[in-house]
């Protein structure tokens, strides 16, 4: 059974409907990659599930409609969404930023987490006292992801992470992804620009163009496929 | 020496109102970037309420009512006048949303009470004379200078506000939720942050604060009328620039520098009579000129 399911999701800004008519699954422990061009809606995409723009259609996220629901109630569900530039509290620390992912928690082990974070990125339990926007990129993404982390998502949405950060980085950033995918069973549902890296620790993806899925399979036949290779991947 | 010491006391007094309305004027711009606008007004309807309050309970009773009353009052403007406005995505929409609420709140209690100069009850130490029903507020002497007891119980009150509001924002899940909303307000909604009931609970606190500073400064005068608020919310908002807008503590310092440079000008500055006036508006210039962000406030530095 897949753990969330678009069936016909319509959405879009004001008057301009930017998805067609999205069909898209990703199931529990599977990590989805989502391609396509600028403005095809990958982001869209993003903000429908995670009730940040309206949408029309079914999203079913274990078995409960998450459609039209307001994004803190999306986010109790168990959906983790890290948006395009991070979605840092600036000003905050950077303990402060990874308390706040555990605001809607209210059992005891928060701290215990906080301290599990700490242990798997020293950088952030280096930092936790100084102001969050002060670190690099590649600290913040580490940081955002550790946030989304702190509320025991099941799906962590994650938009573009490797925007902006250096190769190397984006390495490291990718094969702990895939470490917490395989480790925690965790689904991710991650919109790249990078297909190859993204594709390397997916099991699937989509290929958007327009609003719609114009291909999608499994990872390794995309990046097989020669077609979609030169269409829409560009390598 | 005696002169200045004195004039130092009596600028704390009027520093510390200042301090205070500038103090809620931050709590609003800090959790939703308004400024507003209908602050000093907000306070005066809630005096008017405290006032009449007091005829039949004790004036400090009085006081908690119009808190209780400003508290909700707040919340429900942000609620039913602000939000509406905010959606459609245009903050100068809101600034004249408060311009209007700065009209209409101070019409309001004119209507309702009557346009005559009121007397409020002083909930501090004061001898009654004859036929007077407020009294004179008592002085502790402190060698040759004369401390009001209005100057006592408004630093005792801008102390307890500031010791609580560092309590709520500091060591509460509550306040990291509002300092949340300030910083980023899209990522506090996917941490699951109500981000409305934080903006509601900003107007909430600021005009309760309002409520609690307008009795005093009303109790500390003569009499009060409509006009009680008006000096004081220029003086405030001169108060927050100096401070930076973001600031809680930036406010309170920029209150009390405001209220002593004003009590010394108007001592020493004596040829040109009325100049005090003009502190307010050459202070905002000055901060704006030499540090926009304001002596305490945030240059938000950001990597990407």
């Amino acid at each position: 059974m897949s753990l969330l399911e678009l069936r016909g999701v319509t959405a879009g800004y004001g008057p301009v409907q930017v998805l067609h008519g999205l069909d898209l699954e990703v199931g529990d422990g599977e990590v989805v990659v989502v391609l396509g061009a600028n403005g095809a809606g990958k982001t869209t995409t993003l903000r429908a599930i995670s009730g940040m723009i309206p949408a029309r259609g079914e999203i079913v996220f274990d078995g409960v409609r998450l459609d039209g629901r307001r994004p803190e109630a999306v986010a109790k569900a168990g959906i983790a969404h890290v948006p395009q530039g991070r979605g840092t509290f600036s000003e905050l620390t950077v303990e402060e930023n990874l308390r706040l992912g555990a605001i809607t928690r209210r059992d005891g082990e928060v701290d215990a987490d906080l301290r599990r974070w700490y242990d798997a990125m020293p950088r952030l339990g280096e930092r936790r006292t100084q102001a969050a926007g002060s670190m690099s990129g590649g600290e913040q993404q580490m940081l955002a992801i550790a946030r989304a982390m702190m509320s025991r998502p099941r799906l962590l949405l994650l938009d573009e992470p490797s925007l902006g950060l250096a190769p190397l980085v984006t390495r490291e950033l990718f094969e702990r992804l895939r470490d917490l995918n395989r480790a925690e069973g965790l689904s991710v549902l991650v919109v790249e620009q990078n297909a190859n890296l993204a594709l390397g620790i997916g099991h699937r993806g989509y290929v958007l163009e327009a609003g719609r899925i114009a291909v999608s399979g499994d990872a390794g036949s995309l990046i097989g496929n020669e077609d979609v290779r030169k269409a829409y991947l560009g390598f | 020496m005696t002169l200045f010491l004195q004039q130092l006391v009596n600028g704390i007094g009027n520093g510390v109102v200042y301090g205070a309305v500038a103090l809620a004027l931050v709590l609003i711009y800090r959790t939703t970037g308004v400024l507003n606008f209908a602050q000093g007004e907000m306070a005066l309807f809630t005096t008017y309420l405290a006032w009449k309050f007091a005829r039949s309970v004790p004036v400090a009773a009085a006081i908690a009512l119009a808190f209780v009353i400003g508290f909700v009052g707040g919340a429900i403007i942000e609620r039913v006048l602000i939000r509406p406005v905010e959606e459609a995505r245009s903050p100068l929409n809101v600034v004249i949303v408060t311009l209007g609420l700065f009209l209409g709140i101070n019409a309001l209690p004119q209507l309702i009470f009557g346009t005559d100069s009121q007397q409020m009850p002083k909930p501090w130490p004061s001898d009654a004379a004859p036929g007077d029903v407020v009294g004179t507020t008592r002085a502790v002497k402190v060698g040759a200078v004369s401390v009001s007891w209005a100057v006592i119980a408004l630093a005792l009150m801008m102390v307890a506000v500031c010791a609580l509001l560092w309590l709520l924002f500091q060591k509460t899940r509550l306040g990291l939720a509002l300092r949340a909303v300030a910083s980023n307000p899209e990522s506090s909604r996917l941490v699951g942050i109500n981000a409305g009931l934080t903006l509601m609970l900003g107007w909430a606190l600021s005009a309760g604060l309002g409520a609690i500073v307008g009795p005093l400064v009303a109790a500390r005068s003569t009499g009060f009328d409509a006009s009680l608020m008006q000096g004081v919310l220029v003086f405030a908002f001169s108060a927050a620039a100096l401070g930076g807008f973001d600031s809680v503590l930036g406010a309170v310092v920029g209150g009390l520098v405001v209220g002593i440079a004003e009590a010394l000008t108007t001592q020493y500055v004596d040829p040109l009579n009325g100049i005090e006036v003009l502190l307010p508006l050459l202070l905002i210039l000055g901060v704006l000129l030499i540090r926009p962000n304001g002596l305490f406030g945030r240059r938000t530095v950001e990597r990407v």
